[in-house]
């Protein structure tokens, strides 16, 4: 067995209802957890991405993500091991107001960890975070104490470091079609 | 008075033509070329049925007793003649019994479109009356699928749907159409469909790739070719013969490439896996090269993975990048259709002659000869064996047969021993194993090669599990020979039952009922047959008879196949008893 790892995916389909499961389906088959995963537009109209998280070996990844890119629909799928991506994610903490601001503690912990107050109501604050999820995980536990009354996190997005284009691999894939 | 069958005559369609969903279906298969199709009605696809009533001439459909008859029948007719198999049925059940069908064409890449019926799109997620997901359901097992609610939206998808289903490796593809979309009419205009960018059906050659994997060849001591069915997809027959005959390559065959290369050919060393020959399977663990073409290492061919081929190259041409090191770790990865890469390959192979290391094969094959097919093909026991039955269709087919197989022992024995000097003539369900599977399939298998003999070898197991099949046999005047090698057992488990789990044999045997009277009551000939005289005029009997016929032997009842690979154990301790 081999080491597993923190894996990003990155799926790029068409705009197809359903696809999305037939994606997942894929980690199903296999029993593998996903750790988080999130679905967005890209640079390209019409063109969707994926965001896919999982923690496993990279020889497990490689072959889950060409079953991956085998689909009809989808366009390029890559992995990614984390120093090849910048990728963040968004947490909301929503806390009673009163105990975020009677001691006046908790502000400091808002901006000791570069969170920002999104929204103040009478009975509640929210607050958000972006950031590795061990960042916005770190947040998560020392804001505890003021009693969390809900959280969420986005799940991560990320961008690659390599330089080449979505456009790029577009035109490659639209020439190997042409050539049949 | 107008009789009921003479509909209208319809007017020919022109570009402006408005028709309803259920003829543009028709209209489309039509269009993509759909001549026979097979199917079971009901009511979420009764428009498309009655646009069918119109097109007798045009679409031959075959009524099934079961929706799970209508996907193997049209799976045996893609195997057996390369085209698009096409089955037709309702929502809910209907569509839920097409599922076994469905995955065992994905797993064996057949080239299959289903078209369902549903519920009309205002009722879709409402648990409306035989609503099923079926979009959801298939789609673990299917190449694509789509759901159609609008009529408009018709030619396009299943113009689509054939495009994919036969390009690049094949596979099944289900299009769902809601009863509003059926019944909503719309300007008819058909375009075939062509390409899409996010699907790439055959990559571009790799000429590099090809240079390394005949330099490997050129190099090789010991090389030893294992093909899958990817050759018989690619049409590659001719130039794989040519590439291996220059190349003087000794080929062993899984079952799903078998027929590719006739059986008496000289380098043709014979059937790899579990319940392969001792030959291939024990060389694999001693070439210095193996040169996987259209296969894809499949565990019963591969055995414990760890330990094999280990000492050899290995060159994969695949035609699915997702193949390629999903098993098996590969040196040099030819992505391509198999024939475009064989032809390129011949090119660059030099002549050569393995003569010492094809006698290897010979050698051990003798020694399988000796210890179990002898025994097999001439027996001492009084009871019959199923692989002498085999052996009597081979004297009186001359491997011209379509022979077609169950799942079980009486399937492996069957690809063991039947002789083929055609292709796409062996069809069996091979990576899902369904049983039920080769009754259906071989009506297929006939009506789209009406002037091939085809045999169905089928266990009295199996059998029964799409029995009802006789009644479409019957009621499309098939011809096909139906050979039931009874053991009154659930053989291939019992046999597990006693080599694995202490003869404790749970719920494997059988109480038949009287098969020839099930014949009977639909009105097939057939004959029972006990005692070895009776085997060689029964073949014959059952082969010249003009029409369907069942022939029933009874062979022994627990009577083992070998070799056999081990569960978990190497290819190279494959066992001859
Ligand atoms: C639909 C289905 N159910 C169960 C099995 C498991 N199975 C594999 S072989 C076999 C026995 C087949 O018995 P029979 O049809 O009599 O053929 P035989 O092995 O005796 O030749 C069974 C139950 C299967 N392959 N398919």
């Amino acid at each position: 067995m081999m080491e597993k790892r923190r894996y990003t995916i990155s799926v790029f389909t068409e705009d197809r209802v359903g696809l999305l499961n037939r994606v997942t389906i894929i980690f199903t088959r296999r029993k593998i957890n996903i750790d988080s995963i999130t679905a967005s537009v890209s640079e390209i109209k019409g063109v969707h991405r994926y965001t896919i998280v999982v923690q496993e070996s990279k020889e497990l990844v490689k072959k889950v993500t060409a079953q991956i890119e085998k689909q009809v629909e989808v366009l390029k799928a890559f992995f990614h091991e984390d120093q090849e991506i910048i990728h963040q994610e968004i947490g909301l903490y929503k806390l009673p107001t009163q105990s975020l601001f009677l001691g006046g503690k908790a502000e400091e912990i808002v901006r000791e960890h570069h969170a920002r107050i999104l929204s103040i109501e009478s009975d509640f604050t929210v607050v958000e975070k972006t950031g590795h999820p061990c960042e916005t995980t770190a947040l998560f536990n020392a804001l505890s104490p003021y009693g969390i009354l809900e959280f969420v996190r986005s799940g991560s997005v990320a961008i690659t470091k390599p330089m080449k284009t979505l456009a790029k691999y577009l035109e490659e894939l639209e020439k190997e079609i042409e050539l049949n | 008075m107008e009789t009921l069958l003479k509909s209208n005559p319809l007017e020919k369609l022109n570009s402006t033509s408005v028709v309803s969903g259920a003829r543009a279906v028709v209209e489309t298969l039509i269009a993509e070329g759909v001549d026979l199709m097979f199917g079971y009605p009901g009511g979420a696809i009764m428009p498309v049925y009655d646009a069918l009533y119109d097109y007798q001439s045009e679409i031959n459909h075959v009524l099934t007793r079961h929706e799970q008859g209508a996907i193997h029948a049209a799976q045996g007719y893609a195997r057996a003649t390369g085209n698009v198999g096409v089955c037709l049925a309702t929502s809910g059940p209907g569509a839920t019994n097409l599922i076994t069908g469905i995955a065992d064409a994905q797993i064996d890449s057949t080239p299959i479109v289903c078209i369902t019926g549903q519920v009309a799109s205002a009722l879709l997620g409402t648990d409306a009356f035989q609503e099923t997901d079926v979009v959801g359901i298939s789609m673990p097992v299917t190449k694509w699928n789509f759901q159609v609610t609008k009529a408009a939206e018709i030619p396009r998808a299943i113009a689509k749907a054939f495009y994919i289903a036969k390009s690049g490796r094949p596979g099944p593809v289900l299009i769902d159409i809601t009863k509003d979309a059926q019944f909503e009419t719309f300007e008819f205009h058909y375009k075939p469909f062509k390409s899409m960018r996010s699907y790439v059906p055959i990559y571009k050659l790799n000429l590099n790739r090809i240079e390394e994997a005949a330099n490997l060849i050129n190099s090789a001591k010991k090389p030893l070719v294992v093909f899958g069915q990817g050759v018989i997809l690619s049409e590659a027959e001719e130039v794989f013969k040519t590439f291996i005959e220059k190349a003087g390559l000794p080929s062993a065959w899984t079952i799903l490439g078998l027929s590719a290369l006739e059986s008496d050919h000289h380098l043709n060393v014979g059937m790899l896996g579990m319940h392969g020959n001792y030959a291939p399977n024990k060389l694999t663990n001693e070439c210095d090269l193996l040169i996987a073409i259209g296969m894809r290492f499949d565990d019963r061919v591969t055995g414990n993975l760890d330990l094999y081929a280990k000492q050899a190259q290995v060159i994969h041409i695949e035609i699915d990048p997702s193949e390629i090191g999903k098993n098996v770790p590969t040196d040099v990865a030819v992505l391509g259709d198999a024939k475009q890469v064989l032809h390129e390959l011949l090119l660059r192979v030099e002549k050569r002659n393995h003569q010492d290391w094809l006698k290897e094969f010979r050698r051990l094959e003798k020694l399988e000869v000796e210890t179990v097919i002898n025994k097999e093909f001439y027996p001492t026991t009084e009871t019959l064996t199923m692989a002498e039955v085999i052996h009597g269709i081979n004297q009186k087919s001359e491997g011209k047969a379509i022979i077609v197989s169950d799942v079980g022992q009486h399937q492996m024995i069957a690809c063991r021993y039947s002789k083929f000097s055609e292709s796409r003539s062996n069809i069996t369900s091979g990576g899902l194993g369904t049983m039920g599977f080769c009754l259906p399939a071989a009506l297929g298998a006939k009506l789209g090669q009406p002037n091939r003999e085809v045999i169905a070898v089928i266990g009295d197991g199996g059998f029964q599990m799409t029995i009802q099949e006789l009644g479409t046999i019957f009621q499309t005047g098939a011809n096909i020979k139906i050979v039931i090698l009874n053991n009154e057992f659930l053989g291939m488990v019992r046999q597990w039952q006693e080599l694995f789990f202490d003869k404790r044999y749970a719920s494997t045997q059988l109480v038949n009922p009287d098969f020839q009277t099930i014949a009977k009551g639909y009105h097939l000939k057939s004959k029972k047959i006990q005692t070895r005289d009776e085997l060689a005029n029964g073949v014959e009997e059952m082969l010249n008879h003009d029409g369907s016929y069942l022939l029933e032997v009874m062979v022994g009842k627990e009577n083992n196949v070998f070799p056999m690979i081990p569960t978990g154990a190497a290819v190279s301790d494959i066992r001859l008893k």
